[in-house]
């Protein structure tokens, strides 16, 4: 009975999904906030449904009413969450904060199916990240300094991303955290925000070429020590932002191509150079050959999101705990193994409609300091996006970065809070410039 | 603070790059619907993928059928629930079949998806689920075909050997046969004897793709492609005196009981299969071309199949001895050759050249008799060209007629092939190999026969193909 249960909730679950994921895009084609406003209640449904049905089967499956409990305190804290943000922030970005509360969800859904202790963990970090950067827009509304400091940013993330590689620990070969009262510390997570805060600030004040000397300097610095690290993805991250925001800063194809070409010709330096490198890449071109060591977590990534298929085995039903560290970088093939590949799709397309709206907020923004900003941590967000699910897939070798707001991990999980935190602090702004202007002309 | 002047087509550029990062995210999503869609279900089929034996828990294992729907394997559910797998042939199909409850080999394992995956209809399963009943699992209907099974079984007899036998212009798997062979029925049972220690007999070997043997006189059909290769034009004006015994430098080759062949030309030297020639042929070669020739045909490479085999293996450089030529050019020396691959060169040869990748599994249907999927036969590419082919052909043909290969001469079909009588251990009889196919001029049927210590394989071997033959042709 359980079983007939679960297979008809799978399809309820990737139809919601669907559901939630159209409106996220039709949001686009309404310009009208009474529209806009209703898509946004529509989602706010269709995401509460999805949590609940999930909870249920959850419930079902593991007979554990801590379950409910847990299930209990998530509704509460997110209901206050898009309910106090409102009526805190009047104008800010509903969508935004809808589709953070979409990822959360799912990522609390996998997690209490994968680990009950690592989902409350997870949750308690939520709530506290949460409360933390309530703050932000606030301060971003105040406060004209932030983009006075460049060399606070700059010297701040390259020192901490050097103290990481000398005393950092050891994970899967590579040095990420440090030990911190008792916490891991996952200081590259950070650096990427200030690192962006660092590239707008120089840009702001000048693009003349000494400073684009200095600048690429300081952005080459900071990609060598995470490569040295053995952190390749986040290095790939500021290499691409880095890259894309003295695009846009300068508007110069030649700065761009220039540095594609020396991307294209470090990266087989690195190659040549690093064996981390080259084993990535090993176990990415044929993991058949070492299905046993190196080929051994995309192989199993490969049969959970193969065997899952289109509809996905159903919560309970796979065994996505085959996959080493499934919680972190492959939470993304636990959700399409059990969850369906059109569920997972979904999520991505979420990521995707997060990242199309930073850029329109970037797009929007008259000063050239936060346009910028909402377009470095729009490539930050996108890139991480798109290194995670590509390596999830094997459509690119894999880097070991986390699906931000999915994944467990709370580094990752705050930063990616003040990142949102920061883009609806910008759209703020935004909307506040609006309607003053709109003030005066009347 | 210095005022900069701003990038006036920043917006622009903002959306150049947002675009090319949506393109490469739609790129993604193909690729991962692409793996879903295509890709995933030949990856999933994997020993390491433990997801699979779970389906057993909801699904009833399906049956694998012949060609003409014989039950070759089927689990049987008792009142209780209790499964049970059953082989209606006992050991006959034992290789090729395999068994699923002591690991997966054979078609169990190649099959093991569909055997363990439902498409009986919604309120079927629906039905089942909410009775708590399992779900019939769809059934694989394989290119084996019983009569041909039984008779190569029978014409082994209980020597050691292999069988295979294929359609060369579709690369079915008609019949494969390894002895000794083993009862999958009372496999639990005996299991312990059969990996014991003690055991010569590997009874769970499938010597058909697994065992490794030197190909003897089969192998001179690759020394004389070499050959007609480097002499295109004048390799027919090629002759040799044979007195029994061809001696080199301080080596001695003989022919098969010292036979004397007299004056050999190249195609009477083949159809006798006359070593001294070969030897001396041997020694005129290009070792480097011969190294390529051999790796064109598959040697020391990966088969066109998803059974295990092992690789076959020619090892001689161009450093190597005039010992070591002599002896590789008749297919003694350190040549090592599985009865599949045996099998696919003459598949080849039928095939004008190209060899298309051996299978086993036809279609896959629902119980309800409904097609799921159907395996269609694909081209490998060519291992030599058309004209090599047919030259190849022609010379093998006359084996059969004025050669070794008399067991398979009639007039009721035109066989083309070639003996082989490999020495493996002194003081020990030879390993029997027959490698060909019929009819000559139209191949439906590719035969290798390996009899292990058989004895000279015109005598040992070519009968048992001559069985094989002669019940496809009276069909």
């Amino acid at each position: 009975m359980v079983n007939v249960i679960i297979e008809v909730s799978k399809y309820l679950l990737i139809l919601l999904m669907a559901i939630y994921t159209y409106l996220n895009f039709s949001y686009f084609r309404f310009h009208e906030e009474g529209e806009q406003n209703r898509t946004c209640r529509r989602q706010n449904v269709a995401m509460f449904l999805i949590h609940f049905v999930a909870y249920a089967i959850l419930f079902l499956k593991s007979e554990d009413e801590r379950v409910v409990l847990f299930y209990l305190a998530q509704v509460i804290f997110l209901e206050a969450y898009i309910g106090l943000y409102r009526l805190f922030y009047r104008k800010m970005s509903r969508i935004l904060v809808n589709n953070m509360c979409m990822l959360l969800c799912v990522g609390f859904i996998i997690l209490t199916r994968l680990s009950f202790e690592k989902a409350m963990r997870q949750f308690l970090i939520v709530a506290v990240s949460a409360l933390v950067t309530w703050i932000i827009p606030f301060i971003m509304d105040r406060v004209w300094q932030l983009s006075r400091i460049p060399w606070v940013y700059g010297i701040l993330g390259l020192v901490l991303l050097i103290v990481v590689w000398i005393v950092g620990n050891n994970s899967f070969g590579a040095q990420l955290s440090i030990q911190i009262a008792g916490i891991a510390f996952q200081p590259s997570e950070f650096v990427k925000l200030s690192f962006v805060f660092f590239v707008a600030t120089m840009f702001y004040r000048s693009t003349d070429f000494m400073t684009i000397v200095v600048t690429t300097a300081m952005a080459a610095a900071h990609v060598l020590v995470l490569v040295l690290s053995k952190d390749l993805g986040s290095a790939l991250i500021f290499f691409v932002t880095y890259l894309t925001m003295l695009f846009v800063a300068t508007g110069s194809w030649g700065y761009l191509i220039t540095g594609m070409m020396g991307g294209c010709g470090a990266s087989v330096v690195a190659y040549a150079l690093f064996s981390h490198v080259r084993t990535r890449v090993a176990a990415w071109s044929n993991p058949w050959q070492d299905i046993d060591n190196r080929g051994y977590q995309i192989t199993q990534s490969l049969f959970a999101m193969g065997t899952g298929g289109w509809f996905g085995m159903g919560l309970y039903q796979g065994m996505p705990y085959k996959i080493p560290v499934v919680e972190k970088d492959f939470v993304f093939a636990a959700i399409s193994e059990e969850l369906g590949g059109i569920f997972a799709v979904c999520v991505l397309l979420i990521c995707l409609g997060c990242f199309l709206q930073f850029m329109m907020i970037a797009a929007k923004m008259q000063s050239v300091f936060y346009k910028l900003i909402a377009f470095g941590l729009g490539i930050v967000y996108v890139t991480q996006v798109f290194l995670t699910v590509g390596g999830v897939t094997k459509f690119i070798p894999s880097t070991g970065l986390t699906l931000p707001l999915v994944s467990y991990g709370g580094s990752s999980i705050l930063s990616t809070f003040i990142l949102f935190g920061v883009i609806q602090g910008l759209y703020i702004l935004k909307r506040n410039d609006e309607e003053d202007y709109e003030e005066t002309k009347a | 603070m210095k005022k900069q002047k701003p990038n006036p087509k920043s917006n622009k550029n903002i959306l150049v790059i947002t675009y090319a990062l949506v393109g490469l995210f739609v790129c993604m999503l193909g690729y991962f619907g692409y793996f879903l869609q295509v890709q995933s279900e030949n990856i999933i089929n994997n020993s390491y993928n433990a997801r699979l034996d779970s389906f057993s828990d909801r699904i009833v294992r399906g049956e694998l059928l012949s060609r003409d729907g014989q039950v070759l394997a089927r689990t049987e559910v008792a009142e209780d629930g209790t499964e049970v797998r059953r082989y209606p042939y006992d050991a006959l199909f034992a290789h090729v079949v395999g068994y699923s409850d002591h690991g997966k080999v054979g078609l169990e394992s190649l099959a093991n998806f569909y055997l363990l995956s439902s498409h009986v209809n919604l309120v079927e399963k629906t039905v089942n689920e909410l009775s708590d009943e399992k779900n019939l699992g769809d059934n694989v209907i394989t290119t084996l075909d019983v009569g041909l099974q039984q008779v190569a079984s029978d014409a082994l007899g209980d020597r050691k050997g292999a069988v295979v036998v294929m359609e060369p212009d579709t690369g079915k798997i008609l019949a494969m046969v390894s002895k000794p062979g083993y009862n999958p029925n009372t496999l639990g049972a005996d299991w312990d004897s059969l990996i014991s220690g003690d055991n010569t007999q590997a009874q769970l070997l499938n010597r058909a793709t697994q065992g490794l043997y030197p190909p003897g006189s089969t192998f001179k059909i690759v020394t004389i492609l070499e050959y007609m290769r480097e002499h295109p034009d004048t390799w027919r004006d090629f002759t040799f005196d044979c007195d029994g015994q061809y001696e080199y430098e301080d080596y001695t080759i003989s022919c098969y009981h010292g036979n004397a062949h007299g004056h050999q030309t190249l195609e009477q030297a083949f159809a006798n299969s006359c070593n001294g020639a070969f030897s001396s042929l041997g020694l005129e070669l290009n070792l480097g071309s011969m190294r390529t020739l051999t790796n064109q045909l598959l040697f020391n490479a990966q088969l066109p199949t998803a059974l295990a085999y092992s690789k076959s293996s020619f090892v001689m450089g161009s450093d190597a001895s005039a010992w070591e030529i002599l002896q590789t050019s008749i297919g003694q020396g350190s040549t090592q050759m599985t009865p599949l691959h045996s099998c696919l060169v003459a598949s080849a040869i039928a095939n004008g050249g190209v060899l298309m990748k051996p299978y086993l599994i036809d279609h896959v249907e629902t119980v309800a008799g409904e097609e799921i999927k159907k395996f269609l036969p694909e081209s490998y590419g060519p291992l030599m060209n058309a004209t090599e082919a047919s030259q190849l052909s022609e010379l093998m043909r006359l084996v059969v007629t004025d050669g070794t290969g008399s067991a398979v001469r009639t007039d009721a079909y035109t066989v083309a092939g070639k003996t082989g009588s490999a020495e493996f251990e002194t003081g020990k009889e030879t390993h029997a190999w027959f490698t060909g196919f019929a009819p000559a001029e139209n191949p439906q049927l590719a035969v290798t026969v390996l009899v292990e210590e058989g004895g000279s394989g015109g005598q040992a071997a070519a009968p048992i193909a001559r069985s094989i033959f002669d019940t496809w042709f009276s069909r």
